[in-house]
C-alpha cells in the first residue's frame, strides 16, 4: 500500500497513525465503527468523547488489547497487524493506562526494564537501563528516582516512569489515557511542559481525556467520538469547548451556573470539632479537624485523592466513628463513647451517597428494584411480617427512575446493566427521596456522562435551595467550583484552606491541594 | 559443654536435617509457584504422588535415577493439572489444590495394592536403587578437631545426595528469584500481572513455567521420602508435610532465606519430638507421645496467628488473571 503523502500541517511526514474503516463488536454492542482516524506525525491529538463512546476500545484495539472485527491500522505509513501488546510497543506505540501499569513494590529502575530487560542478568539489564534512563532524563528533562519503590511516590513520579518506560521501549507515538485524573492542577501543568517537550523531539501523542479544557489548552487536533463513530475531526484552534461538548453530546448543553449563597442560615447542620480518625494501622487518616457546614449550604470539600475525603465521608456516615473528638450531625452529638452506627444516621436525617457506587452504593447483581431499596429494607413500608412486598418495591423504584430520569425505568433490570450516569441517578434517587436534613455526597459524577451531570448538579443544588445542609466531596474542581458556596481544601487529613465559592479560583485551589501556598505567598 | 549433650545435640541437628528436606524442597517449591501468583495447597499431593511413583520405579527399575526422574515428571504433570485449572481456566486454585490432594491420596493406594498387593505399600527396596548416604572428602580427617570438626562429621556429612540439593535450592532460588530475568518477572507477575501483560509478556506462559518448576521440586521432594529417607513408599507417607511447608514458606514471607530458617525449625522441633518420647519431666511426668508429636503443628498454628506478624503475600495471589478490562 502506498503511503498517503498529504498532510494537513503542510509537512511530508507520513501520519504517525491512520485508522481505515476500524470496527468492533462486543455481543450486540458495536463498540466502534467505521473509524477513520489520521493522526499527524509530531502532534498532539485529542479523543475525547463521553464514557462508553468507545475511546477505550478504540486504543485497546491499538495497542493490541483487542483485534478489531475489520479495518486497519497504518503505522508511520505502513500496514501493521498489532495482535498483541508486544507487537504494538515493537511498532513504536507507548501507552500510558488510567490506571498504570506498575509494581508498586519494584523501584523505577526494575519496573522500567520489566519486560525489556537486555540480559538474562538483573545486573547488567538494569545497569543498561540506569544508563539509557539518565540518557531519557537528559533529552527530555524526565527525572525520577530510580532507586525509590513506586509505592513510595506520588502519582505524578509514577506517571512519569510509565512515560519513561514507553520512551525506554523507543516509542514514537504515545497514547495517554486520562492522564490528569489522578493529579494536582499543577502535576497537570508539569506533564504538560513534559508532552510539549516530547512532542518537539518529534513523539507523537494521543491524548484521550474527558476535560475539554485540556484538549484545548495542548492539543493540535481533536476528534469526537460518540456512540462508537468518530463524528468530527478538526484543528483544535478552530473549534471551542461548547462545540465539542455539543459533538460529544449530540445535543446542545444547557451551560449551568447556579447562584452561590452566602448568608446561608446560622442553623449548623453539621459542626466537626477536633476530631481525629485513626486507621488500623495507627495513621492519623484526619488529623485534628474542625469545620461547620451549614444549612442551606453546599460545601465543597477539594483536594488530590486520598487526602482523607473518604475518610471524612466515612466518619460523617457512620461508617468510622472518631478517635478523638466529636461532632454534632443534625442535632445530634456523635463521639467515640457515642456512635450512630449508618442505619441510625439514615433515621435521623442523615443521607449518604457514596464516592464508590459500586461499592457502597449498590449490589450489581441485584435488580434495581432491590439497589433501591438499599439500607431502607425495614421500612414497613416495604415489609410484610416475614416477607418483602415485591411489587411495593418495585412500584416505589419505578417512580424514583421516573423522577431522576434514570434509563432504561426498569426496576427488574440488573444494577450491573445501567450505565454508571444511571446507577448514580438511582442512588441519589434513593437518598434525595428521602428528604435529608444533611446530605452527605462523595464523587457524585465520576465516570457519569455529561448529559446526566446536569441532572445530578440540578439535584444537589436544589436540596440546598430546600434548607439541607451538603456536603460535596470531589477530585474535580471545576465540579467544586460550580456547586459549592463555600470550598475546604484538604491535605493529609486535615483542613488546610477555605475559600468562598464566588471568589475561588483554580490556581489557588490547586496549591492549596499540594500545600504549597505558603512557598508561593 | 558436655561430651554427652554435644553429641546428642549434634545428633538431633543431624536428624533436623533429615526430616527438613522435604520441607525445604517443597517450601521452595510453593514459593515459585505462590510468587507467581498461584496458591498452591497441592504441594502436599504432588509429593505425594511423586514418592509413589520414585517406590514403583525403583522397585521395577533398581535405579534410584529412573526413580527421581519419573518422580519429577509425574509431579510436574499434576503441576501442570493444577496450571490447566487455575491459569488457563481460572478456576479457584484453592478448588484446585485440594482435588489434586484428594486424587494423590487415593489413587496412590489403589494403584499401590492394585500392582504389588502390600497393603498400599511398594516393595522394599535394596540399597543400589536408593540414594544412600555420601562421605564428603575431609570428612573423616578433620573429624576429630573439637566441635567444628564433629559438627562436620556427623550434621554436614553422611547425607544422601537429595538432601544436599535441597540446601543448594535455597540459595539458587534467591539467585533466580532476586538476580534474574525471569525472577524479577516472576515477582512481578505475582504482584500486578496487568502490568508485565501489557509491557508484551504472556502471564500465562511465567505462570505455568513456575508451576512446572514448583512441580519439579515437589518430585525431589516425594522421591527423597520413598527412595533416600525410606526404602519404600508408604500409604500417605507425607503426613502433611506439604502442608507444613507451605505454612514455613509463609512464615518465611515468601523469602528463601527464611523460609528455610522456617523449615529447619520444623524439622528441629521433628526430630526433638522424636528425642523427648519417652522422657519424664520434673512435674509433669511423662510427656505423652501424641502431644509431643503434635507440637510442630501446633507451633505452626501459634506462630502463623499471632508471632510473624502481618505476612505480606504477593498482591495477586490466588486471583485468576482476566484480560478483559
Amino acid at each position: 500500500m502506498t503511503a498517503d503523502r498529504r498532510t494537513q500541517e503542510g509537512g511530508s511526514l507520513p501520519p504517525a497513525i491512520e485508522l481505515r474503516k476500524i470496527s468492533k463488536r462486543f455481543g450486540n454492542v458495536q463498540a466502534n465503527q467505521d473509524i477513520d482516524l489520521r493522526v499527524e506525525s509530531g502532534t498532539i491529538h485529542g479523543i475525547v468523547g463521553e464514557n462508553g463512546a468507545g475511546k477505550s476500545t478504540l486504543m485497546s484495539i491499538l495497542y493490541g488489547f483487542y483485534q478489531a472485527d475489520s479495518g486497519n491500522i497504518l503505522i508511520n505509513g505502513h500496514t501493521r497487524k498489532i495482535k498483541s501488546s508486544r507487537e504494538a510497543i515493537e511498532a513504536g506505540i507507548g501507552m500510558v493506562h488510567q490506571h498504570f501499569m506498575l509494581v508498586d513494590t519494584f523501584t523505577v529502575l526494575e519496573n522500567v526494564m520489566l519486560g525489556a530487560e537486555q540480559s538474562h542478568l538483573l545486573k547488567t539489564s538494569g545497569a543498561h537501563a540506569r544508563d539509557a534512563l539518565r540518557h531519557l532524563a537528559d533529552e527530555y528533562e524526565l527525572k525520577v528516582p530510580l532507586d525509590t519503590l513506586i509505592g513510595d511516590l506520588p502519582v505524578g513520579q509514577q506517571q512519569r516512569t510509565e512515560i519513561l518506560k514507553a520512551l525506554y521501549r523507543n516509542a514514537d507515538i504515545l497514547i495517554l489515557d486520562e492522564p490528569t485524573g489522578v493529579l494536582t492542577p499543577q502535576e497537570a501543568d508539569q506533564l504538560f511542559r513534559v508532552l510539549q517537550v516530547l512532542k518537539e523531539r518529534g513523539v507523537t501523542i494521543i491524548l484521550i481525556t474527558h476535560k475539554l479544557r485540556e484538549i484545548m489548552d495542548i492539543t493540535d487536533n481533536v476528534s469526537v467520538l460518540r456512540l462508537g463513530k468518530i463524528v468530527s475531526t478538526q484543528r483544535t484552534a478552530d473549534t471551542d469547548m461548547a462545540t465539542l461538548a455539543e459533538l460529544m453530546v449530540g445535543r446542545k448543553l444547557v451551560t449551568q451556573s447556579f447562584d452561590k449563597v452566602s448568608n446561608a442560615d446560622a442553623d449548623t447542620g453539621i459542626s466537626v470539632r477536633n476530631v481525629t480518625v485513626t486507621d488500623e494501622r495507627g495513621l492519623n487518616r484526619l488529623n485534628n479537624i474542625s469545620f461547620d457546614v451549614r444549612r442551606g449550604e453546599i460545601v465543597g470539600i477539594a483536594g488530590v485523592a486520598g487526602n482523607g475525603q473518604s475518610t471524612l465521608l466515612e466518619l460523617l456516615s457512620g461508617i468510622k466513628s472518631p478517635s478523638t473528638g466529636e461532632f454534632t450531625i443534625n442535632n445530634h452529638v456523635v463521639s467515640t463513647d457515642a456512635a450512630l452506627d449508618p442505619a441510625r444516621m439514615r433515621d435521623i436525617g442523615v443521607q449518604h451517597v457514596p464516592e464508590d457506587r459500586l461499592r457502597l452504593g449498590l449490589v450489581k447483581a441485584f435488580s434495581a428494584a432491590e439497589s433501591s431499596l438499599l439500607g431502607y429494607h425495614t421500612k414497613p413500608a416495604f415489609n410484610w411480617r416475614m416477607f418483602l412486598k415485591a411489587s411495593t418495591i418495585r412500584e416505589a423504584c419505578k417512580r424514583l427512575m421516573v423522577a431522576f430520569d434514570v434509563r432504561p425505568p426498569d426496576p427488574k433490570l440488573k444494577s450491573a446493566s445501567f450505565s454508571g450516569g444511571n446507577q448514580q441517578k438511582l442512588i441519589l434517587a434513593r437518598e434525595l427521596d428521602k428528604a435529608p436534613s444533611v446530605l452527605l455526597v462523595g464523587q457524585p459524577t465520576r465516570g457519569v456522562d455529561i448529559g446526566a451531570i446536569e441532572l445530578i448538579h440540578r439535584k444537589i443544588v436544589e436540596m440546598r435551595d430546600n434548607g439541607c445542609a451538603v456536603l460535596l466531596v470531589s477530585v474535580e474542581l471545576d465540579e467544586i467550583m460550580a456547586l459549592s458556596d463555600r470550598i475546604l481544601v484538604m491535605y493529609e487529613g486535615q483542613v488546610v484552606g477555605s475559600m468562598h465559592g464566588s471568589e475561588a479560583d483554580k490556581t489557588t485551589l490547586g496549591l492549596m491541594m499540594a500545600n504549597a501556598l505558603d512557598q508561593v505567598a | 559443654m558436655d561430651a554427652i549433650t554435644l553429641t546428642t545435640l549434634l545428633a538431633t541437628l543431624d536428624a533436623t536435617l533429615r526430616v527438613s528436606t522435604p520441607l525445604i524442597l517443597c517450601a521452595m517449591a510453593g514459593l515459585f509457584s505462590e510468587r507467581s501468583g498461584i496458591v498452591d495447597i497441592s504441594l502436599e499431593g504432588k509429593m505425594l504422588s511423586a514418592a509413589f511413583a520414585a517406590g514403583t520405579l525403583a522397585a521395577i527399575t533398581g535405579s534410584p535415577w529412573v526413580a527421581l526422574l519419573g518422580a519429577i515428571i509425574v509431579s510436574i504433570g499434576l503441576a501442570l493439572v493444577h496450571g490447566f485449572a487455575c491459569i488457563t481456566h481460572r478456576g479457584d486454585q484453592v478448588v484446585s489444590g485440594l482435588a489434586i490432594n484428594v486424587l494423590a491420596s487415593g489413587l496412590t493406594i489403589v494403584l499401590g495394592i492394585a500392582w504389588f498387593s502390600q497393603g498400599g505399600q511398594t516393595p522394599a527396596l535394596a540399597s543400589e536403587a536408593r540414594f544412600m548416604p555420601l562421605e564428603l572428602p575431609l570428612s573423616s580427617s578433620i573429624a576429630n578437631v573439637p566441635v567444628i570438626g564433629q559438627f562436620f562429621d556427623t550434621v554436614i556429612n553422611g547425607h544422601n545426595l537429595l538432601v544436599y540439593i535441597a540446601l543448594l535450592a535455597v540459595p539458587a532460588t534467591w539467585w533466580v528469584v532476586y538476580r534474574t530475568r525471569f525472577g524479577l518477572r516472576l515477582r512481578a507477575v505475582g504482584e500486578n500481572p496487568l502490568a508485565v501483560d501489557t509491557t508484551g509478556i504472556s502471564v500465562s506462559r511465567l505462570r505455568y513455567f513456575s508451576v512446572m518448576i514448583c512441580g519439579a521440586l515437589c518430585g525431589v521432594a516425594g522421591a527423597y521420602l520413598a527412595i533416600a529417607q525410606n526404602a519404600a513408599f508408604s500409604r500417605e507417607m507425607t503426613a502433611g508435610q506439604g502442608y507444613i511447608a507451605l505454612a514455613a514458606m509463609i512464615f518465611g514471607k515468601w523469602r528463601p532465606m527464611p523460609a528455610l530458617l522456617a523449615c529447619l525449625m520444623f524439622g528441629f522441633l521433628d526430630a526433638v519430638s522424636i528425642r523427648l518420647q519417652g522422657i519424664v519431666l520434673p512435674v509433669i511426668g511423662e510427656v505423652p507421645v501424641q502431644l509431643i508429636q503434635a507440637l510442630p503443628y501446633i507451633l505452626t498454628v501459634v506462630l502463623l496467628a499471632g508471632f510473624i506478624g502481618r505476612a505480606i503475600a504477593p498482591k495477586a495471589v490466588g486471583i485468576p488473571f482476566t484480560k478483559e478490562r
